[in-house]
């Protein structure tokens, strides 16, 4: 050859590569959080988007204040501001700003920080930010206001505003979520308004249409493993199908169970965590079945109206025994 | 076989493997072309799996065309032939594929001569006793010339009384730009089914097998038309690693090799096509192994070419033919792009395994930046063997070699489908590299 050979760059096979990245994939699942969060503000008004505002502030900076010497900043990856904006949207709409702003903090730091960063931690960060939150304020945690009437888009619960330390006024409206109703009252709320969210709530539980068409995008687009949330909400269909059989009166029928409270958020935004769930898929179904039947046991057994949060906790401390015990035969062994 | 697998409307596959952009359209339809003969010929002793071949001239001293130049030293080892009628002038070292200087022969071109081959009558291969053609094969210099370069009459060694139950040739093709078998089986579909034959016949196997991945439907047609009543054609889902001889056992017959064993153990041969016409083109015309078919393809390549290639051609010399590197040139590879070796020079020959020259640019380039590993599993699901990638990567890192034997690290044969789906950038398959370069040193260590 005539020429030199040009500057040519020596790295190893392969050297094609599938298109999805770490950041793409936190990027997409936030896209569809950011959705919901839109829904959010339609449902509660604007006062939505200032408490998942305050969460993810919360989260984003705590990983920010351990990461800054790091280049590109870690924040670039997208899990915080996703871990900030699921934790946002599991909290009532009334839920005074700083604490949504201590739940992002406790969510990253206790959640993620401490076991060695992303990838690393045991449970899902989004969840522990919030477990800390009830049991730090169980009142405010669980204090609904009702979704705004038309027009009352820009109105924002004085509340939000409470002074660090402080509970704030309660608002003279509250009310009870349709799980709530359900356990205490004995009343089932229709399916129409489980559907499309003109109900109370956590901000982004309200509308399980709009969340199933988020399902149905991230699964397509195998952003997660379809396995985890069809095992879930299979599993709690399933069983409350049973109970509701066995005793129809004290049993709500599986349409209720299935679309009513966090549970199709936390199928499709949190039972998907990769880290924080099984790699192997019979892992995977076992995890999801385990989240399903811990739900409707804590929800019809259990002291509290709602256990999704409690039920993926609970799987997640599972997840490193569930791999172990279900690697697959290698092949030709 | 007992039960004899038919070619059916749902294409045979294996579980696990990964859907690579196939980036096959710029060359599956280019005839395969001669490359013209250059000044001088580059012939690295060591080409292929084993002992290098003893070299068995010497410098200053003239040579035929497909002229024995070195010797097998030892079993798992082969012959090097002349690829070039000429002169020897150099027998020192010179720069690998590999980047280390290493043992070669270099040839200097006759340019007066007219590179005609002395062809031979054909051997009959009934003729031919299992050593007879063990001892052919190891002299005409065959290797695997899917890229592995595994001595190709190692595998024809059947143990003394072992009743073979198939002889499968494999047409899968599965790395993305290679057409160079693409192209040879439809070119020459005869001289492949005659090479199927030979290998079937000396084996003692009842049935012939050749595996083609779909997206071939003419070498499918060309093959089939041709091929006799023991022979089948199977038509494969379009999957990577369809190739590796083990899943391609497993999508034809449903049965897994057993894990550190071979074919042979379930009474199996498996070769490539382009090895098998290279056996039919040495056992009719005498011809031994001293050209190969390359793809030169890519998107840094002025003008994509399947061509026949003499061995120790000088890569330089392959792309120039081809009309150069185009200005952004970024990477060449020999080979394909899931498991070939990127070159930094191109001074370096064109080897027996080498299937292809791929010249990618810097649009194509893959980005180096690496994230955590989210445990997305999705390594879990691509890789065929089976083994939890992610898992023995962190094993590797933290050189836990008991754990690494444990789970199975040395059923890895390097597909690099766990590095293709990682989401994180994670160079998987470099710590599977790693971890069993570590297995080896400790086997050898006690």
């Amino acid at each position: 050859m005539s020429t030199a050979s040009p500057d040519l760059v020596l790295t190893t096979a392969p050297f094609v590569r599938e298109g999805a990245t770490t950041p793409r994939i936190m990027f997409e699942v936030l896209s569809a959080a950011l959705l919901v969060l839109l829904a959010a503000c339609w449902n509660f008004g604007i006062g939505a988007l200032l408490v998942v505002a305050a969460a993810t502030a919360g989260a984003a900076g705590t990983e920010w204040l351990f990461s800054r010497s790091e280049r590109p900043s870690r924040l670039r990856d997208y899990s915080a501001l996703t871990t900030g904006v699921l934790l946002g949207l599991t909290l009532p709409p009334a839920f005074p700003l700083w604490m949504a702003f201590l739940g992002g903090m406790a969510g990253i730091g206790l959640g993620k920080l401490i076991w060695g960063g992303l990838g690393q931690n045991l449970f899902n960060p989004a969840l522990l930010g919030r477990a800390f939150l009830q049991a730090a304020f169980p009142t405010a945690i669980t204090t609904w206001s009702p979704p705004v009437e038309s027009g009352g888009l820009l109105s924002v619960s004085g509340r939000l505003f409470a002074a660090p330390m402080m509970s704030g006024e309660v608002d003279a409206v509250s009310t009870a979520t349709p799980l709530g109703l359900a356990k205490f009252e004995n009343q089932i709320t229709e399916i129409g308004s489980l559907f499309f969210g003109n109900i109370s709530g956590s901000l982004g539980e309200t509308s399980a249409a709009l969340l199933l068409l988020c399902g149905i995008w991230l699964g397509a687009r195998r952003i997660f493993d379809w396995r985890l949330p069809v095992s879930t909400l299979l599993a709690v269909a399933v069983l409350s199908g049973v109970l509701h059989y066995l005793s129809p009166e004290s049993n709500p029928p599986p349409s209720f169970m299935v679309l009513s409270g966090g549970l199709l958020f936390g199928a499709i935004f949190m039972v998907t965590d990769p880290v924080t769930t099984p790699t192997t898929p019979r892992g995977a179904w076992i995890f999801g079945i385990g989240v399903g039947v811990l739900v409707v046991l804590i929800r019809l057994f259990g002291g509290l109206p709602e256990g999704v949060m409690y039920a993926i906790l609970l799987m997640n401390a599972a997840t490193p025994h569930i791999n172990r015990h279900t690697q697959r035969r290698p092949f030709g062994a | 076989m007992s039960s004899a697998p038919a070619r059916d409307a749902r294409h045979r596959t294996f579980r696990g493997g990964v859907h690579p952009h196939e980036h096959k359209e710029s060359t599956h339809g280019l005839p395969i072309e001669r490359m013209p003969f250059v000044g001088e010929y580059v012939l690295p002793l060591s080409q292929h799996i084993g002992a290098p071949s003893k070299a068995i001239v010497r410098v200053g001293e003239r040579v035929q065309r497909g002229q024995m130049i070195a010797a097998p030293a030892g079993f798992v080892s082969v012959a090097l032939h002349a690829p070039v009628t000429g002169t020897v002038t150099a027998i020192d070292l010179r720069l690998h594929p590999n980047g280390k200087m290493m043992p070669a022969i270099v040839i200097a071109t006759d340019p007066l001569d007219s590179q005609r081959v002395p062809e031979t009558h054909p051997v009959d291969p009934a003729s031919l006793t299992p050593k007879d053609m063990v001892s052919l094969v190891q002299n005409g210099g065959l290797v695997g010339l899917g890229g592995a370069a595994f001595p190709s009459h190692v595998k024809f060694q059947v143990p003394e009384g072992k009743q073979m139950q198939a002889a499968v040739i494999n047409g899968c093709e599965c790395e993305p730009y290679l057409t160079c078998d693409h192209r040879l089986m439809v070119e020459r579909p005869e001289v492949v089914m005659r090479g199927a034959e030979i290998i079937r016949i000396q084996i003692g196997a009842e049935r012939g097998y050749i595996g083609v991945e779909a997206n071939k439907p003419d070498a499918i047609d060309a093959l089939q038309a041709i091929a006799p009543s023991t022979t089948q054609v199977v038509s494969l889902k379009v999957k990577y690693p369809q190739g590796a001889e083990k899943l391609l056992i497993d999508a034809i017959f449903q049965k897994e090799v057993p894990a550190g064993g071979l074919p042979l153990d379930i009474a199996i041969l498996v070769n490539s096509v382009a090895t098998t016409a290279a056996l039919a083109d040495l056992l009719d015309r005498g011809v031994p192994l001293i050209e190969r078919i390359v793809t030169v393809t890519g998107p840094a390549v002025t003008r994509p070419r399947n061509l026949m290639v003499p061995l120790g051609t000088p890569v330089s010399a392959v792309i120039e033919h081809c009309g150069g590197l185009l200005p952004d040139a970024h990477q060449v590879v020999l080979g394909g792009p899931m498991m070939g070796m990127a070159q930094k020079s191109l001074e370096v020959p064109t080897l027996k395994g080498a299937s292809g020259i791929l010249c990618l640019d810097r649009r194509s380039a893959v980005p180096m930046r690496e994230y955590a590993c989210i445990r997305c599993g999705r390594c879990l699901e691509a890789c065929p063997m089976r083994l939890n990638p992610t898992r023995l990567a962190q094993l590797a890192r933290a050189e836990w070699v008991d754990e690494l034997e444990a789970q199975q690290l040395m059923n890895c044969f390097e597909c690099a489908s766990c590095s293709f789906v990682c989401p994180s950038r994670i160079p998987l398959v470099q710590w599977m590299r790693m971890g069993k370069g570590m297995l080896r040193n400790r086997k050898e260590s006690s």
